[in-house]
C-alpha cells in the first residue's frame, strides 16, 4: 500500500516535470530558441501562485488565501508577460543572447526569490501553500491518487491542445520559421512575432507547472529553483525526443527515474558523510548522458513527427 | 561614498576582464556562447592548487611566502602546469565533443547546449573529487597599504592588476601585429574563405582553445588566490563573463577587458550602496542595458 502511494507520489513530479516539458518543447521542440533559465519561469510561477492563494501572513505580503485555481491561471499570465519581456529584448539577435539573456533572468530571479524577504519569504521560502484535496490528507493513497489524477490531467489537457497548435496554421509557420527563416519571410511570415508568441506560450506553460509544483508539495523555497533543474529539464526534453509531445513526457519520466533511482543507488552505497559529495555524481551523470545523446542521437527516443496538417496522414521525418 | 570601492572593482574587474577575453574570443572565433567557460576558471584554480601541493611535497622550500607576497616561488610555477593542463581539459574537450559537433554541421545552438551541459558536468565532477568546501592558496595574512585618497590594497591585489594588464597587452599586440593573429580575424570573419586561402582553421581553432584555457586558468587562480576556491566560483563568475563579452562587443578583446572592469566596478559600487546580496544581479542589468541600447556592444560591429 505505501508502495502505490510512494508510486503516486514519483508519478506526480513526475508530470509537473512533464510539464515543464511540454512548455520547454513549445519554445524548443517547435520553435528552436534556447531558453537556459527554465528554473527561473517555474519558480516565477511558483512564488505568484503561492504569494495568491497562501493564507495571510505577517510579515510577507501576499496571502491573498484565493482559490488555487486563480493563482494557477495568474502564474501564466505572469509567465507569458515575463517571457514577452525577455523575447522582446532578445529575439531580434543571434540565438545565443537569448540562451545568456534568460541563464541572466534565472540568475537574477534566483536572487529575488532569496532576497526580496517581504514578497517571497527569502531563504525560509513560503510555507503553507494550499494543497489540492488537503482534506484527504489524512489518507496517503487517496491523496496522492487524486493528486496524480489532477496533473496528469493538466497533462493531458496540455499535450492535446499542443498537439492541435502543432497541426495549425501557427504550428506550421513556426516550423517554417525554425527551419528556414529567410524562406518563412518571404511567404509573409512575420518570424519575430511568430517565435515571441511562441516563447510566452512555453513561458505560461513552464510557470503553471512551477504553480501546479508548488500546490502539490506545499511549501517552495528558493533552492528548489537552481540551474540544476533547468538542467534536468532539458535532459528530460532532449532524451525523450525534442518535437515531440510524447517523447517530452515520457523523456521526463524517463529521467526522473533515473534521478530517483540513482538518488536511492547513493544513499545505500556511500556512507552517510560522504553522500552530498557524491549527490554531485548524479549531476555528472545526467550531464554526460545529454552530451552523449546529443552527439550520437539528437533527435531522442521519439523523433518528431513531420505533421503537415491533421487533414494529411503522418509522415516520419527519416522518410 | 567609500573610494575604497574603486580599487575592489578594478581587482575583481581584472579577473572578469581575463576571463571574458577567452569567451569573447571563443565567440568570435568557434562561434558559440561557451557555457563551459566558466568552469575552465574554476578548473584552472583546483588544477594549480594540485600541481601547487605536489611541488610543495617536491621541495618544501616553494611553499616559503616570497616578501611582500603572500605565495612563494611554487605558486607562480604551479600556475604553469595548472594552465597547461587546463588547456589540455579545453582541447580534449574540444576533441571528444565540440570539435564533433561542428564536423558534423551541427547548428550553432546545439553546440551550445553541449557546452551547457558538460558545464554541470565539469562542475559537479569538482565538487565530487574536491567536496564544496572552500579551499585556499595560502592561509598567510596580508595588510593592506594606504595608497593615498583612503583606498587600500594589498600586494597581491596590485599584482594581480599589473599582471592583468601586461597579459592584455601582449595578447593585443599578438592579435593585431602577428601572422597568427591576423588569421585568427581572418578566420572570425569568415572560416570558409580563410581556409581557402590557406589558413589552417583548426590550428587557430586549437590557438583559440590554448589562449581562452590559458587565460580562464590565470584569472581562476587570481580569483582563488584573492577570494576562495569553490566548485562553484566559475558558474558565479559566468554571468559576469558574458555580460562584460556583451558590453565590449563580441570578438574584441579590449572590449572584453574594459567591458569587465565596468562590471567589477558597478558589482563594487552596488555593494557599498545597496548591500552585497544584489551583487550578481549588477551583470545581468547590465546586460539587459546592453541590449537595449547597444546590442552590439562598445567595440562591437553591427552585425546583420
Amino acid at each position: 500500500m505505501e508502495l502505490i502511494a510512494y508510486a503516486a507520489f514519483f508519478l506526480t513530479v513526475a508530470m509537473t516535470y512533464a510539464i515543464i516539458c511540454l512548455g520547454l518543447n513549445v519554445q524548443w521542440g517547435q520553435t528552436g530558441l534556447f531558453n537556459v533559465g527554465v528554473a527561473g519561469f517555474v519558480g516565477m510561477g511558483a512564488y505568484v501562485s503561492g504569494a495568491l492563494t497562501t493564507p495571510e501572513t505577517i510579515d510577507r505580503i501576499g496571502g491573498f488565501d484565493l482559490p488555487i485555481v486563480v493563482g494557477w491561471a495568474v502564474a501564466m499570465a505572469a509567465g507569458a508577460v515575463l517571457s514577452l519581456a525577455v523575447g522582446l529584448l532578445t529575439l531580434r539577435m543571434r540565438a545565443d543572447y537569448l540562451a545568456i539573456t534568460t541563464f541572466g533572468i534565472a540568475v537574477a530571479l534566483q536572487l529575488v526569490f532569496q532576497n526580496a524577504e517581504s514578497l517571497t519569504g527569502g531563504a525560509f521560502g513560503m510555507a503553507f501553500i494550499p494543497r489540492p484535496f488537503a482534506s484527504m490528507q489524512g489518507e496517503a493513497i487517496v491523496f496522492n491518487l487524486a493528486n496524480l489524477g489532477v496533473t496528469c490531467a493538466v497533462v493531458l489537457v496540455l499535450y492535446l491542445l499542443l498537439e492541435h497548435l502543432a497541426r495549425s496554421p501557427w504550428g506550421r509557420a513556426l516550423r517554417a520559421v525554425r527551419e528556414d527563416e529567410v524562406a518563412a519571410q518571404a511567404l509573409g511570415k512575420n518570424p519575430v512575432f511568430l517565435r515571441l508568441q511562441a516563447f510566452a506560450l512555453g513561458g505560461a506553460i513552464m510557470a503553471l507547472a512551477g504553480a501546479v509544483q508548488a500546490h502539490f508539495i506545499g511549501f517552495i523555497a528558493p533552492n528548489n529553483y537552481l540551474p540544476m533543474m533547468t538542467f534536468q529539464v532539458w535532459a528530460m526534453l532532449i532524451v525523450g525526443g525534442s518535437g515531440n509531445n510524447r517523447g517530452a513526457i515520457l523523456g521526463a519520466v524517463l529521467v526522473w527515474a533515473i534521478w530517483a533511482l540513482s538518488a536511492a543507488l547513493i544513499s545505500e552505497l556511500f556512507p552517510a558523510g560522504q553522500q552530498a559529495r557524491a549527490a554531485s555524481l548524479q549531476i555528472v551523470i545526467i550531464g554526460v548522458m545529454l552530451c552523449i545523446i546529443l552527439l550520437w542521437r539528437p533527435q531522442g527516443i521519439l523523433p518528431e513527427i513531420r505533421t503537415v496538417s491533421r487533414h494529411l496522414g503522418r509522415r516520419n521525418k527519416d522518410q | 561614498m567609500n573610494p575604497q570601492a574603486f580599487i575592489d572593482g578594478l581587482i575583481a574587474g581584472s579577473t572578469i576582464g581575463l576571463g571574458a577575453i577567452g569567451l569573447t574570443l571563443a565567440y568570435s572565433i568557434l562561434r558559440f556562447a561557451n557555457f563551459t567557460h566558466g568552469d575552465f576558471l574554476a578548473w584552472g584554480a583546483y588544477l594549480t592548487l594540485t600541481v601547487s601541493g605536489l611541488l610543495g611535497g617536491l621541495a618544501a622550500g616553494l611553499g616559503a611566502p616570497v616578501h611582500p607576497f603572500s605565495f612563494g616561488w611554487g605558486l607562480p610555477l604551479a600556475l604553469l602546469g595548472g594552465a597547461a593542463l587546463t588547456i589540455l581539459l579545453a582541447l580534449g574537450l574540444d576533441r571528444i565533443l565540440f570539435g564533433r559537433l561542428r564536423a558534423r554541421g551541427a547548428d550553432v545552438i546545439i553546440i551550445v547546449m553541449a557546452s551547457f551541459g558538460a558545464s554541470m558536468a565539469l562542475r559537479s565532477l569538482l565538487e565530487f573529487i574536491f567536496t564544496a568546501k572552500p579551499v585556499y592558496f595560502t592561509n598567510a595574512l596580508q595588510i593592506a597599504k594606504p595608497l593615498g585618497l583612503g583606498m587600500r590594497a594589498t600586494p597581491d591585489q596590485l599584482l594581480v592588476i599589473g599582471m592583468t594588464a601586461v597579459l592584455v597587452l601582449g595578447l593585443h599586440l599578438l592579435v593585431t601585429r602577428t601572422a597568427t593573429g591576423r588569421a585568427m580575424r581572418a578566420v572570425s570573419e569568415n572560416p570558409a574563405l580563410a581556409g581557402v586561402y590557406g589558413i589552417d582553421v583548426a590550428q587557430i581553432v586549437r590557438i583559440t582553445w590554448v589562449i581562452g584555457a590559458g587565460l580562464a586558468c590565470i584569472a581562476g587562480v587570481m580569483a582563488g588566490l584573492l577570494v576562495q576556491i569553490r566548485p562553484y566560483m566559475g558558474f558565479d563568475l559566468l554571468l559576469p563573463l558574458f555580460a562584460a563579452a556583451i558590453l565590449g562587443g563580441i570578438g574584441s578583446i579590449p572590449g572584453a577587458m574594459l567591458g569587465g572592469l565596468i562590471i567589477g566596478l558597478a558589482e563594487a559600487f552596488t555593494v557599498q550602496i545597496i548591500g552585497a546580496e544584489w551583487r550578481a544581479a549588477v551583470s545581468f542589468i547590465i546586460l539587459v542595458l546592453v541590449l537595449m541600447l547597444r546590442p552590439q556592444g562598445l567595440f562591437g560591429r553591427k552585425e546583420a
